[in-house]
């Protein structure tokens, strides 16, 4: 039995939101008939969830919406910032492993030669047969006459195999041999391409 | 945990359409997501202006709470509504900027009474009936925004969640880490405050009692 108005009060979210016990709904129904505060209380709460619930309560500023799409325009979900994250990681990683690579590939390709005195030859016709005496620093086609081996053990490689090595070309028989080829090139063909 | 926090929970309710877009977005179509949120925008907006009492700042904090939800829209596993979830995001926003802007608040001492004692209404202004067009004058909606100001976070938080956006005492119990209990009775309490603070300036006064002092709460 609802006794005094405070039983009302304690009540009043649940009679609006039909969350009681028939029963109690009814003794406050009762008592509400006769009790002109509670009447009150009740009503003015009703007003209330009325009055807030109303969505024109919150104007939104004007322009609102424009910019919510102007942001959202320039936005990237994070599994796409994260994707592109990780690329440029992978990439940034690629170009340090693949320059280490490089930088090793090439100084075995073309290591400091041998003679600090030499410039490094430019590229020799493949297969070009040539001799390195032990412990010397150039690299002479066979019949030259400057090879300074002195009873060292002499090696026979290709121009590519010696370069590769570090030895320099002997500028006389290999100079000899450049201007050789040059010439059979200008007389078979008429011109030589630089 | 209290007796009622043992019901079973409702089934998680996206309708099909919101299931669809949001699917579209998570598979990369970034276009159709202003669409998924386009009719919560005002909803969020109220959030984060419940919390920041400023226009400004609610509308910078309910636009980053959106792209935010963007960012993140692939952990949107369909546990809850979407618009459940929006609003999580952008009360966690506001409340952020409102630490950040202010440190943490102090909440008045009347903030921690005893939430069991019952709240005794102190005013019995006849509030009998509210036009709905009463709100399309500039007035009333700024003495209804105060008076939400007016109450103390933990209480507006609750009357924003519940009687703003509508959601049920099981999600609002969920989303502020408290029991349903406790989101009732702080419900209950927000109303009856509400309607001390208004009921004497919207009703005709019957059994109005005289105003208060300026800057005096009538609990």
């Amino acid at each position: 039995m609802v006794e005094s108005c405070e039983q009302v009060w304690r009540e009043v979210s649940n009679y609006i939101e039909n969350d009681l016990d028939p029963a109690l709904r009814t003794e406050i129904d009762e008592h509400l008939r006769q009790c002109p505060k509670c009447r009150s209380v009740l009503e003015g709460t009703r007003n209330i969830i009325q009055l807030y619930g109303d969505e024109r309560l919150f104007d939104m500023p004007l322009g609102f919406s424009w910019r919510l799409r102007h942001k959202l325009a320039g936005a990237r979900p994070t599994w796409q910032s994260v994707g592109f994250g990780w690329l440029a990681a992978a990439a940034a990683m690629m170009l340090i492993v693949g320059g280490f690579v490089l930088a090793n590939s090439s100084s075995r390709a073309q290591p400091a030669v041998i003679s600090h005195m030499a410039a490094p030859a430019k590229p020799l016709p493949e297969g070009l047969m040539v001799v390195v005496a032990e412990h010397g620093k150039l690299f002479h086609l066979a019949e030259c006459t400057y090879i300074h081996a002195e009873g060292r053990p002499v090696r026979t490689m290709t121009a590519q195999e010696a370069l590769r090595e570090g030895y320099v070309p002997c500028v006389r028989c290999l100079g000899e041999y450049v201007v050789k080829v040059a010439l059979n090139f200008v007389r078979k063909y008429g011109f030589i391409s630089v | 945990m209290d007796a009622t926090s043992s019901v079973e929970k409702p089934p998680a309710k996206v309708d099909a359409r919101e299931e669809e877009l949001i699917r579209r977005v998570q598979n990369g179509e970034r276009d159709v997501f202003y669409e998924l949120v386009q009719p919560y925008e005002r909803r969020l907006y109220a959030v984060a202006f419940a919390i920041l009492h400023n226009q400004h700042d609610a509308e910078d904090a309910a636009q980053e709470a959106v792209l935010k939800a963007f960012k993140n829209i692939r952990q949107f596993r369909f546990e809850a509504r979407f618009s459940t979830w929006l609003i999580q995001i952008t009360m966690n926003e506001a409340r952020m900027r409102r630490r950040k802007e202010h440190g943490e608040i102090m909440e008045p001492i009347g903030e921690y009474r005893e939430e069991d004692g019952t709240y005794t209404p102190r005013d019995f202004a006849d509030w009998r009936e509210i036009p709905s067009e009463s709100l399309e004058r500039t007035e009333v909606r700024k003495l209804l925004l105060e008076a939400l100001a007016s109450l103390g976070a933990k209480y507006r938080e609750i009357f924003i969640l519940r009687d703003v956006n509508h959601l049920s005492i099981e999600e609002v119990s969920e989303m502020l880490g408290i029991s349903r209990a406790s989101v009732k009775t702080r419900l209950l309490r927000a109303r009856l405050m509400l309607r001390d603070l208004l009921a004497p300036k919207m009703s005709s006064g019957w059994f109005s009692t005289p105003s208060l002092p300026k800057g005096e709460k009538p609990w």
